[in-house]
């Protein structure tokens, strides 16, 4: 592994609330102390002009293998994460078969390193195979990688399973991610329920949906103790309920994706698929909620949801076409040019957001730049304007929303275990020892 | 007006510049009168001894019917008929969609066979409008899912434009499953566009409030609601489209939103009642409302063929006749 100097940039570590221009080394996979010691630099970087912050984590994503290969695999979903900026992925039990055992969790690790991309992380299922009937391995998942579990794609329906699964994943201090959704009020839904859906004829999922699943699991979380997390938080009632909870001491946190904060289900007007996910767009009031959540620290996570379909499976008519969009190459600039351009977040709590709390999260020694830290590192052009182009995509799936926008804000270079894996237009930059960086 | 046998000299559609019909939304109250405009002319070709003009020969008309249906079919092939267009149909239930094809495949098939005009009826809402992104043919709307019907909206329009003379100022009510109703959606977005009043009556678990934005007012006690209508466009119960358990029985549903003698007694002595069909005699009117004096059923049907015979002319770009 090549020593690296990182020169002259922003330098944004939230979890040593730090945010000054200066030099960041690395060597040996490891960030080193202010300054790099002894070592001499076999990469520069020039990173004038571009922000440094550890590692984007994303805790939500699907990457599709083993099972439906043709809308992903973990080598592309690994290397769409790095063009998007992303380090390290969390990515969902919902294959085929469910990763609900340890040799299936130890499969996505294995496919993960083979992959040499981002870092793979497998959420282990609650429930075997994903049925939400009997807890499944929970150990046994952990010994095999998992770093939290879920069944999501779909929720945990039963109570007392839920409560179990709270309890029993105390032991490993693991947190249950949960899709909070009443199925009996979403049946035959396509997208949110309201004023758009009745003028469009198309069947409606409520918001009640959402907020009657995060109130029942807010109250589990207290009785047991364990640790909850609202996967894609999408209602104003459950920001409140999520605020409410924290309020009184609860375990619990949430997560917000960018759909949930840039689009409404207005877009669905123009019958494109695209815009069809779960939970689903919500209103403008929703919308305002969720960012409300963001900046007032009830939301503590940004991740994409990532969830790629083969371009024949979206083309299908609207209640046949799969839920979902492709996230981990547009998390970053929707993140910028509707959070922080508009002034909701400062770059400091965005990155956060991505970092540090995502890491903790999934209990991870990672999301910052102390020394001694893995160097996962995550070089940020802040300022560039630029069109989302689906066609350029590194994922397999080009079910994006976002496809010719403009936006602000790009990956430029990405370090995983000290390695340069992504620079923007593919070029690693090497400068011998003692030259100056262009 | 055109002159029936060869409408070159144009009936009044310069209002008219769409590629596609796809809903009653989309269109302006100047475009919705050059419809019925242009339908009043055509009205007139049925009454003939012979039925048939040549306004569309050499044109093909494809029927792509992935949802059953009866009357609306059967409409547009013999409108497109009587332009001398070539019609074929295509039903779902024996097509290669059974095979694993898909919808738009399907239609891109039948467009290198050549059609220039595909008549959509489908379960989704929004598959023309999907459809229409992936072909090059006109494309018709002939009702998709609980969305739109616009031809049927359309033709309601005519109706009540011929019965009353007029539609601005009039108070219509739509009766019953207003949720899962394309042609409520279309009746709506006409009505209100020609200045009408429009009632939406039905229970609760039927009849949301969110339509109330729309401009409507929303009922749920029929009486309350039948003095004022001019209009009443009695609708369907769309059990196919429904999760179920909407309300108790179609017993009870009946006791309190069926069309009966005893209720058009309570409205306007020269109250229209309109039904889109296929109407349920005994669930949402008796056969003697059907069949009465206050009934404009059937001549929807007429009216459904002449605003069918004009959408296929004016989205065919109006070819003169003979070329």
């Amino acid at each position: 592994m090549p020593t690296i100097q990182i020169t002259g940039g922003r330098i944004i570590d939230p979890s040593q609330n730090l945010d000054q221009v200066g030099d960041l080394w690395i060597s040996r996979g490891r960030i080193l102390p202010s300054g790099g010691g002894n070592e001499e630099a076999e990469i520069v970087v020039d990173a004038r002009g571009l922000i440094v912050c550890p590692g984007l984590i994303d805790v939500h994503v699907h990457l599709r293998e083993p099972g439906n290969e043709e809308d992903e695999t973990i080598a592309t979903g690994a290397a769409a994460a790095l063009a998007g900026g992303v380090t390290s992925v969390a990515c969902m039990p919902n294959t085929i078969p469910p990763i609900d055992t340890q040799a299936a969790a130890e499969f996505v690790v294995l496919q993960g390193r083979r992959a040499k991309q981002a870092n793979v992380f497998p959420v282990g299922a609650v429930s075997k195979g994903r049925k939400g009937e009997e807890l499944a391995g929970l150990g046994q998942l952990v010994a095999g990688g998992a770093v939290a579990f879920t069944d999501d794609g779909s929720p945990v329906s039963n109570a007392g399973l839920m409560r179990r699964a709270l309890e029993y994943s105390k032991m490993f201090d693991l947190v249950i991610m949960q899709h909070c959704q009443v199925m009996e009020l979403t049946a035959g839904g396509v997208m949110n329920e309201g004023f758009e859906s009745m003028r469009l004829g198309l069947g409606g999922m409520p918001a009640a949906a959402e907020d009657i699943m995060v109130a029942r699991d807010i109250r589990l979380a207290e009785i047991t103790g364990g640790r909850l997390h609202i996967q894609h938080i999408s209602t104003a009632r459950a920001v409140e309920l999520v605020r409410e909870g924290k309020r009184r001491g609860i375990r619990v946190t949430a997560e917000a994706c960018p759909h949930h904060f840039s689009l409404t289900d207005e877009r669905l007007r123009s019958f494109d698929s695209n815009y069809k996910m779960n939970p689903p767009l919500r209103t403008a009031e929703d919308v305002a909620a969720v960012i409300e959540g963001l900046k007032d620290g009830a939301i503590e996570i940004l991740c994409t949801d990532h969830a790629p379909h083969a371009r024949e499976k979206k083309m299908r008519e609207l209640d046949q076409a799969p839920f979902g969009i492709v996230g981990l190459e547009t998390l970053l600039p929707i993140t910028v040019t509707h959070l922080i351009e508009p002034g909701h977040l400062s770059w400091s709590e965005a990155i956060r957001k991505m970092t540090i709390n995502a890491a903790n999260l999934l209990g991870l020694s990672k999301g910052t730049l102390r020394p001694g830290a893995d160097a996962d590192v995550t070089i940020i052009d802040p300022s560039t304007s630029w069109t989302i182009d689906a066609s350029q995509f590194r994922s397999k799936s080009r079910n994006t929303p976002y496809d010719g926008w403009e936006v602000r804000g790009r990956a430029h270079t990405v370090v995983v275990h000290g390695e340069v894996r992504y620079t923007l237009g593919g070029i690693v930059q090497e400068t011998p020892a003692g030259a100056s960086p262009s | 007006m055109p002159p029936a046998d060869a409408p070159g000299s144009d009936p009044a559609p310069t209002a008219w510049t769409r590629k596609h019909l796809l809903g009653l939304e989309d269109l302006s109250r100047e475009e919705m009168t050059a419809v019925l405009d242009t339908a009043e002319s055509f009205s007139e070709i049925s009454k003939r001894s012979r039925k048939k003009v040549p306004a569309l020969q050499g044109r093909i008309v494809f029927n792509l019917f992935f949802e059953n249906s009866t009357r609306t079919r059967t409409s547009f092939s013999l409108a497109a008929k009587r332009l001398s267009a070539d019609t074929q149909d295509f039903t779902a239930s024996v097509s290669s969609l059974s095979k694993g094809e898909t919808f738009i495949d399907t239609a891109k098939n039948i467009e290198a066979m050549g059609c220039d005009v595909m008549v959509v009826r489908h379960p989704t809402p929004g598959a023309p409008h999907l459809l229409s992104q992936h072909v090059s043919s006109s494309i018709i709307n002939a009702g998709d899912g609980a969305h739109e019907h616009p031809t049927q909206g359309l033709l309601d329009l005519m109706t009540i434009r011929r019965a009353k003379g007029k539609i601005e100022g009039l108070t219509v009510a739509l009766l019953g499953d207003i949720a899962h109703s394309r042609v409520a959606r279309s009746n709506i977005w006409g009505l209100l566009k020609f200045g009408a009043k429009v009632i939406l009556c039905g229970p609760p678990t039927l009849v949301p409030r969110s339509m109330e934005r729309l401009g409507c007012e929303v009922a749920y006690r029929l009486e309350d609601v039948l003095p004022r209508c001019d209009v009443i466009n009695v609708l369907r119960i769309q059990f196919e489209r429904q999760q179920g358990g909407m309300f108790p029985s179609v017993g009870e549903y009946s006791q309190f939103y069926m069309m009966t003698q005893e209720r058009v007694r309570k409205a306007k002595p020269d109250l229209l009642i309109l039904a889109p069909g296929p109407i349920n005699r005994g669930v949402e009117l008796t056969p003697e409302v059907a069949d009465g004096k206050h009934s404009a059923i059937l001549d929807q049907v007429t009216n459904g063929l002449a605003v069918r015979m004009a959408v296929l002319y004016l989205v065919s770009g109006k070819m003169p006749a003979g070329e």
